[in-house]
Parts: C-alpha cells; sequence; structure tokens
C-alpha cells in the first residue's frame, strides 16, 4: 500500500500500470477499481475557473489516508491499495487524486475503493482555494455525493469499519 | 506546558499566522487553549487535531503537544 502526495503534474493511468507491475502479484488479482478525481473549470456556481491551490497538513494528511487504506485492506479483504493526492497549484483538467484498489474480486474492490475517496473527501486535511479572474475563495465543502455516501456509509457499518 | 499550534486554509487567513507556541497551565484543555490566542468563539464547524488525530474542544493536553485548527475538509 502507499500514499503519495505531489506538488506537481502526475499521469494517474501511468501511476496504476507502474504500480500494478511492480508490487502487485501476477495472477492473484481478479478485479481492478480505480477513481481519478479532475479539476472543473466550474464548481458551485464560480465559472471560468484558472487555478486552485490545494491545501494540506504535512504528516497527518498521509498519515490518515494511510490509515484508511490499512482498514480498508483489512476489512475488504483487499490485495493493495495506492492513492496519490496533488497539493499545490493545478489547473483545469489536471488530476486531483487517483485511488486504485486490487482484490480477488470486483465486489470488494469497488467496495474498498469507494470507502476510501469518500473518507479522503470529507476526513482527509485537504482544502481548495479557487481562482477566477474576479478573485479567490476557499472551497467551504465538497460536493455532496448523497448516493455514493450513504453507499459507503452502510457498507463501513456492516464491516464494523465505524 | 508548551503547545504548538498549526493553523490551515481559511482559519491561517483569519488568524493571519500559520503556526505558533503557547505556554499553558498543566491539565488545560483545547478550549483553554483557544481562549488564550482568540478573543472570538471557535467557529462552529472548525475541526480540531491533536498530535495528528481528531479529536474534540475538551481534549486535556500534555506538554509538547502539537494542536491544528482547521476548516472542514475538502479534498479528493
Amino acid at each position: 500500500m502507499d500514499v503519495i502526495i505531489l506538488d506537481s503534474e502526475f499521469d494517474p493511468w501511468a501511476s496504476v500500470a507502474e504500480y500494478q507491475n511492480k508490487h502487485i502479484p501476477e495472477g492473484k488479482h481478479g478485479a481492478s477499481v480505480t477513481f481519478i478525481g479532475s479539476m472543473r473549470d466550474f464548481n458551485d456556481g464560480v465559472n471560468e475557473l484558472s487555478t486552485m491551490y490545494l491545501d494540506h497538513y504535512p504528516g497527518m494528511t498521509e498519515k490518515h489516508i494511510k490509515d484508511v487504506c490499512n482498514d480498508a485492506l483489512k476489512k475488504w479483504d483487499v490485495i493493495d491499495a495506492l492513492v496519490v493526492h496533488r497539493v499545490g497549484y493545478i489547473k483545469p483538467n489536471d488530476s486531483i487524486v487517483l485511488v486504485a484498489v486490487w482484490s480477488e474480486h470486483r465486489a470488494m474492490a469497488f467496495d474498498a475503493c469507494r470507502f476510501i475517496i469518500n473518507d479522503l473527501k470529507h476526513r482527509a486535511p485537504f482544502w481548495k482555494k479557487e481562482a477566477n479572474k474576479n478573485g479567490e475563495r476557499w472551497v467551504e465543502g465538497n460536493t455532496v455525493d448523497s448516493t455514493a455516501d450513504v453507499h459507503s456509509l452502510e457498507v463501513a457499518k456492516s464491516k464494523n469499519v465505524i | 506546558m508548551k503547545i504548538a499550534i498549526k493553523y490551515f486554509a481559511s482559519m491561517r487567513d483569519s488568524m493571519g499566522k500559520s503556526d505558533e507556541s503557547v505556554d499553558l497551565d498543566s491539565n488545560a484543555t483545547v478550549e483553554d487553549l483557544w481562549g488564550k490566542v482568540s478573543e472570538n468563539s471557535l467557529p462552529d464547524n472548525t475541526l480540531i487535531a491533536v498530535n495528528m488525530e481528531y479529536t474534540n474542544i475538551g481534549h486535556v493536553l500534555k506538554d509538547g503537544d502539537e494542536v491544528a485548527f482547521f476548516p472542514p475538509v475538502t479534498g479528493g
């Protein structure tokens, strides 16, 4: 399992391929699920976003995500997981976050990936500041994906993760 | 006892600093610490971490603790 915080652009597909080639045993996984979050040029009624600054808490951010990944690995019997998250200044279309999970069967990979990204969005210490030609502002809350959040909560409770 | 404080995101902007160090009496809580650094009440949605673990305002501090105050997170 690895958690990488990057202050420069990354190619999530290359990260998945590289990690799989290096760390996932051949012939052992039947499913790999990835989530990739990218920057839109609009958000919450604000258009023509030019840049976004991602602040984080060095040390706690990595620790928090590692703890969540370890919970997911144990509770869903997942083979391995990789999380890559950008910090610093990013621009529209850049990848912000990658969550990749490998497991024997698809159900556990889907559930574990959803659990990790939902925790990351609601608990991991990152903060977005958006900018356009009119100025900049701290984003006050993440977009609520109620279906995903409710599902994740139900799964987490059923697995005694929370 | 000496407590290290970190502020992040909009909390850093409102405090005008990213970190500071404060001397407190033993057995002080996070609430006591906030009262020492600000005349305003802690905003309702503020998240608190002590030594990089989430906690609450009643947490009793120890010498050398690192306390962080920050707004709701918006990663991913």
